[in-house]
């Protein structure tokens, strides 16, 4: 039996599955990013039960694995009658886990506007929505960045659960060479190093924007 | 939707939840206590005098933080055996899990040490304390009363992230499930159990943590460790 090694073409095929890896990152911080923005403004509401629920929301998606999120959209859409294709599943699952850290990130940060701009927006006749619009998210926004893109990496990370389904993204990918190879050291090293060239600039980014967050508010 | 919910199944294979759960619980358990122990001697190393030591904590960190937990338990499980070191699925979950906790730990407990005022340590200089004094009473451990709720964040999504270990074969709770469904078809109703059941023992290590930092710390950080959501650290 002639086994394949691992050369330029099977690296290629990495390649072209870190392209889906891009993408699934893409929709679930999309996708999480509308949901997890809506569920923010309900944490932050003035009701009572949209507060309630929106943090019970919120500690259910964080007290469960991402691995669970995964198969109970998975088989649970499939018991639905609809036969979606991994990405789909892939995607919502991904879509709901993002939305539940993101909510609990935003929250903090809509929350950690001062709140006498909360009184000098109302002192000025504006409504909620327009206090939300001009005054409380352009600052919350600011604030939100260094830990937003320090998720992405957490999302980049875990879209490799995906592969547990048979989505085929970076990390299976690996498993698929592996397979044809038998070069399990060498196929992973170059599939972590992929991953790692993704998250590492990312990782600094937020770095980056944490300082010049700090350096501003001290002034 | 015809379809009809059958939970009673389930009671059937109630054995093999609860092996799934204890080795669940003893890996966590196990790695939380290395990867601890990891973190704070690493991070003890970090915080020393630049130099070689340091350089390498930083790249240990950085990688492990940068690479998703499912290709380091692949690289421990595949790998390590062309090396050979040949691991048995429970083994390499322990390895992988412990590698990935010490380098958050460390991370978390760094940016403790690094809030430790440099007064403190010339307060206890001062008063007469030994080098090894300080270290223990005004630098580590203060450093970890402010970042117990972090570390404790850590902890729990390790727990939570063990499930991804089913993917090496580790016999624990998602290993269980998966096992269960392939024997009775009954996917959606095995899978909101198990989900129920993670959440629980979420729920219950938050819980457990937040105890360990009362009789540890005090009452102040015990209740913010039982509040605190998982932190996204960058």
């Amino acid at each position: 039996m002639i086994l394949r090694t691992f050369g330029f073409s099977e690296f290629g095929f990495l390649l072209s599955a870190l392209l889906w890896t891009v993408v699934l990152t893409i929709i679930a911080l999309s996708g999480g990013g509308v949901v997890g923005f809506l569920i923010a403004l309900a944490r932050t509401s003035t009701q009572k039960w949209l507060r309630i629920a929106a943090a019970t929301y919120i500690q259910i998606i964080q007290g469960i694995p991402v691995l669970m999120i995964l198969f109970l959209s998975y088989y649970g859409l499939s018991l639905a009658g609809l036969q979606l294709p991994p990405l789909v599943a892939a995607g919502a699952s991904m879509t709901i886990y993002a939305s539940g850290y993101l909510a609990e990130i935003w929250r903090g940060c809509i929350q950690s506007v001062p709140k006498p701009q909360w009184e000098a927006s109302e002192s000025l006749a504006m409504t909620r929505a327009q206090q939300y619009r001009y005054v409380i998210l352009p600052q919350a926004l600011r604030i939100s960045l260094p830990s937003t893109v320090g998720f992405a990496v957490q999302v980049v990370k875990n879209t490799s659960i995906t592969s547990i389904i048979g989505f085929v993204e970076l990390a299976r990918a690996g498993q698929l060479i592996n397979n044809a190879t038998f070069q399990p050291f060498r196929v992973f090293i170059a599939v972590a190093m992929l991953y790692f060239v993704v998250c590492y600039p990312l990782s600094q980014l937020s770095r980056w924007l944490e300082r010049r967050l700090h350096a501003r508010s001290h002034h | 939707m015809s379809y009809t919910f059958q939970f009673g199944v389930i009671a059937q294979y109630q054995n093999e939840i609860l092996a799934g759960i204890w080795m669940t619980i003893k890996l966590s358990v196990a790695s939380i206590i290395l990867g601890c122990a990891a973190g704070i001697v690493l991070a003890s190393v970090r915080s020393m005098k630049p130099g070689i030591g340091r350089i390498l904590v930083d790249a240990y960190v950085e990688i492990i933080r940068n690479t998703p937990f499912l290709v380091q338990l692949f690289i421990v499980y595949f790998g390590l055996p062309g090396m050979g070191f040949r691991v048995s699925a429970v083994t390499a979950a322990l390895i992988g899990m412990t590698i990935n906790l010490a380098a958050y730990s460390t991370e978390i407990i760094r940016a403790g040490i690094e809030s430790i005022h440099k007064s403190q340590i010339e307060a206890g200089e001062a008063l007469g304390f030994t080098k090894l004094q300080i270290y223990r009473h005004v630098i580590i451990m203060p450093a970890i009363a402010k970042v117990y709720p972090a570390l404790c964040s850590q902890f729990v999504l390790m727990m939570l992230a063990s499930s991804v270990c089913s993917a090496i074969s580790t016999n624990e709770l998602a290993a269980s499930a998966a096992f269960i469904e392939s024997q009775s078809y009954r996917s959606f109703e095995i899978y909101i159990v198990v989900t129920l059941i993670y959440l629980a023992l979420a729920l219950t290590l938050r819980g457990v943590l937040a105890l360990a930092g009362l009789w540890l710390f005090g009452r102040r950080v015990a209740r913010r460790t039982a509040t605190a959501l998982p932190e996204v650290t960058a």
